[in-house]
């Protein structure tokens, strides 16, 4: 258990003259996106922290009020950019509840594949982008970047193959997804995930080994346990406080219990903890890949007729809102529909959004430094937060 | 002195939080003119060494010299916005290197000549964006990166996104894509660098080139 | 306490009809808003806020919608209040859940609602200026806005 007296905590004297108002605007290298942060520091200590977003509000909600579930899935992609698949999952999920679409048994295996490797994908870019805030752009915490995306490329290899598109894909549709695998993808995704395995053994030995990082990741970023359910913070960071929550298990969806596999939870809080977190999670994402393509059943990928034209989904009147575990946490989709080709409303229950509302709680003791490693261990996606 | 809880912060408003004041702040402020600055008398020196008989051996070469120095050492400020700022991350990385080309991304604009605009640009971000660029010394140049940048992109019909980078800064090269793969960028940016050696600096005018004209 | 027990309390506590299933909706009268998200709290234990939204039904007026769950049971509520046509003003739950803060500051952003007792309701998502409360079905998707048209 973490020793609370030997963290970065101190006692503050909140009655002091000397406060300074600092811009952690828009712009800035500690590259996560559009965020400005207004910090209020009295020395080197931040005191409060007004977190303004929106500066990537792309209107999405009242955008897919004027596009149908069929055109929405790749647009809904460009919400959490970075899993691009898990967005669009949520989306395809509610539009299938409320219309009750059988999704056949193989869509659900190579949703689950697509999911468990854009997993990978993300957590690579997310240790790389926190590893090279903490350590420099120019010095150590580059290297880790570098294999970091030396590695995401291989999976984006795997994604190109399959979609034709690296990042933003539209892989999936209602009722199913609207590729299949093509020959030889499976014994290449096999290669691909054999390899990131032996690498992150080496990452977090090369990691682990470093005081550096130790000292800036430990005890850094305290979240409480009723902090974390009340805020309503989802995923890693909910599973670093010692909360035993993931939807793939306790709420399965895409035949996700049919896979054997176990749940990361650490006690701690701090930064540390949810590090370990993610790292477990690569392990475990590759277990779940490497059943799934086991046991992939041959049928057809979905339940709906090919796509002709852009209204052909019609989905009855009704609401559902549909969950995914992405990489950042909860991602969801609320639509209430009113029998028509288009959403009547649609909202996004955006992982990161509810992530950052966090930030202004957990933020205030720390020095000016440990801004930019709990920002990095929260791991926002702007797209996800503006929407 | 006592120790009692946090107060909840009063922060004032900074300038740019009120929209309406921002855009008066930004009318007023409005100093930059247009187009490359050269005094007159560095201009009536390139005229003169130009006009003399075989004078002209001296401005090209000057040109040329200059040109191939701006366009081998472009440092490009890290100004991603959205999903194609991944996609300008994976370009900067390993595989699809842009330090070959001499390009360093560089976070302060204060020392940087290329802005790469990647991702979309709302009505929110617009003014920020803007006063970066004003903060990037001159020569400067801007890629537009992306539909999103380009003309709005698949949010072109919102009411918070801005039509296209180029209503708020004047761009160079545009990369279409949604994101373009680091292999448009890279495209992109080699055209840029001609582009850059076609750059008017001692007055006189290339001659148009049919890859970029 | 877990589905069913939930449901009998909640149906018989603010007397409304709950029908079975994942998740369950629960509807109630605005004033009965807070007391019913008290109550989801500290009886049925939903201690994890997931999300506040709104629904604009045009004619009908405003609907508020929140979800609740509480992880250790499963049980997923979401609680729903009509706010009757041209009402724009809800209570808010922020003294519930500190997760509605954001959330409820984004629906007075879209929405136009006012959450009374909400410690800081201001623009999240647009600036502070914008005119218009953009997720209202009278609000066009692609109204201009000067500058940039």
């Amino acid at each position: 258990m973490l020793d609370q007296n030997k963290t970065t905590r101190v006692e503050m004297d909140w009655s002091g003259p000397e406060r300074l108002q600092m811009n952690m605007g828009p712009q800035h290298p500690s590259a996560h996106g559009v965020f400005r942060a207004i910090v209020t520091l009295e020395g080197e200590t931040v005191v409060a922290v007004d977190a303004v977003i929106g500066y990537l509000h792309r209107c999405h909600e009242k955008l897919s009020e004027t596009l149908t579930y069929a055109q929405y899935p790749s647009i809904a992609s460009k919400t959490d950019y970075v899993a691009a698949m898990t967005s669009e999952f949520a989306y395809v999920m509610a539009a299938e509840e409320i219309g009750k679409f059988e999704v056949p048994k193989r869509a659900q295996y190579l949703r689950v594949i697509v999911a468990e490797l854009q997993r990978i994908a993300s957590h690579l870019l997310w240790l790389g982008t926190w590893c090279m805030d903490m350590g420099g752009a120019l010095g150590g915490g580059a290297t880790i970047f570098l294999y970091c995306i030396r590695e995401r490329e291989l999976v984006l290899d795997l994604f190109e193959a399959l979609v034709g598109a690296r990042l933003l894909y539209g892989f999936f549709q209602v009722g199913g997804t609207r590729y299949d695998i093509p020959d030889g993808w499976a014994q290449q995704c096999r290669q691909t995930i054999d390899v990131i395995e032996s690498r992150i053994e080496e990452y977090e030995q090369m990691l682990e080994d470093n005081a550096f990082f130790l000292a800036r990741a430990k005890g850094v970023g305290i979240v409480s346990r009723e902090l974390a359910l009340d805020v309503g913070i989802a995923g890693p960071l909910l599973r670093g406080s010692g909360i035993d929550y993931d939807i793939r298990r306790n709420a399965p969806y895409s035949s996700y219990q049919d896979f054997d596999f176990t749940v990361p939870t650490e006690q701690d809080g701090d930064c540390y903890a949810r590090y370990k977190v993610r790292m477990q999670e690569f392990r475990q994402a590759v277990a779940i890949i490497r059943q799934a393509l086991d046991k992939l059943p041959a049928g057809p990928i979905s339940s709906r007729p090919a796509l002709k034209s852009v209204a052909q989904i019609r989905i009855p009147k009704g609401e559902a809102y549909a969950r995914v575990e992405g990489p950042r946490g909860e991602v969801g989709s609320y639509i209430v529909s009113d029998g028509s080709a288009k959403p009547y409303r649609m909202k996004w229950r955006g992982a990161s959004f509810s992530n950052l509302a966090i930030l202004p709680h957990i933020i205030p003791g720390h020095k000016v430094a440990d801004v930019v490693a709990i920002m990095g261990s929260v791991d926002p996606v702007f797209g996800e937060v503006d929407r | 002195m006592a120790l009692n809880d946090p107060p909840v912060p009063v922060i004032p408003a900074p300038i740019w939080r009120n929209f309406k004041e921002l855009q008066e702040w930004e009318e007023l402020h409005k100093t930059r003119p247009e187009g490359d600055k050269h005094s007159p008398v560095f201009e009536s020196l390139t005229e003169g060494i130009h006009n003399f008989p075989g004078g002209f051996v001296v401005t090209t070469a000057a040109d040329a010299f200059l040109n191939w120095a701006r366009k081998s050492s472009v440092w490009p400020v890290t100004f991603g916005l959205a999903c194609c700022a991944i996609e300008m991350m994976a370009t900067f990385c390993s595989r699809f290197d842009v330090e070959r080309l001499g390009m360093v991304p560089w976070a302060s604009p204060r020392h940087s000549d290329l802005m790469i605009v990647s991702g979309t640009v709302t009505i929110k971000m617009a003014p920020m964006l803007l006063r970066i660029y004003d903060q990037m010394p001159d020569p400067k140049w801007a890629v537009s990166m992306g539909s999103c940048a380009n003309s709005g992109g698949p949010f072109r019909h919102g009411y918070h996104v801005v039509k296209g980078v180029d209503r708020v800064i004047p761009v160079d090269v545009y990369v279409p894509g949604c994101p373009p793969p680091p292999e448009s960028l890279l495209n992109g940016l080699l055209l840029l660098q001609d582009q850059i050696a076609h750059f008017k600096k001692t007055g006189r005018k290339a001659p148009p080139n049919e890859k970029v004209d | 306490m877990n589905g069913e027990q939930a449901r009998a309390s909640l149906a018989s506590t603010f007397g409304v009809d709950i029908a079975a299933g994942v998740p369950l909706v629960v509807t109630v009268a605005p004033e009965q808003w807070e007391a019913l998200a008290r109550y989801a709290r500290d009886t049925v234990g939903c201690l994890f806020f997931n999300f506040l939204t709104a629904v604009d039904w045009k004619e009908q007026g405003l609907e508020v919608v929140a979800r609740v769950d509480n992880l250790e049971e499963n049980v997923g509520l979401m609680l729903k209040t009509k706010l009757g046509p041209g009402v724009t003003s809800c209570a808010s739950l922020t003294p519930v859940y500190r997760g509605a803060d954001w959330m409820e500051r984004e629906c007075f952003d879209m929405f136009g609602i006012h959450f009374d007792h909400h410690p800081d309701l201001r623009r999240i998502l647009l600036e502070d200026g914008w005119e218009g409360h953009p997720l209202l079905k009278s609000y066009a998707v692609d109204t201009p806005h000067p500058p940039y048209r």
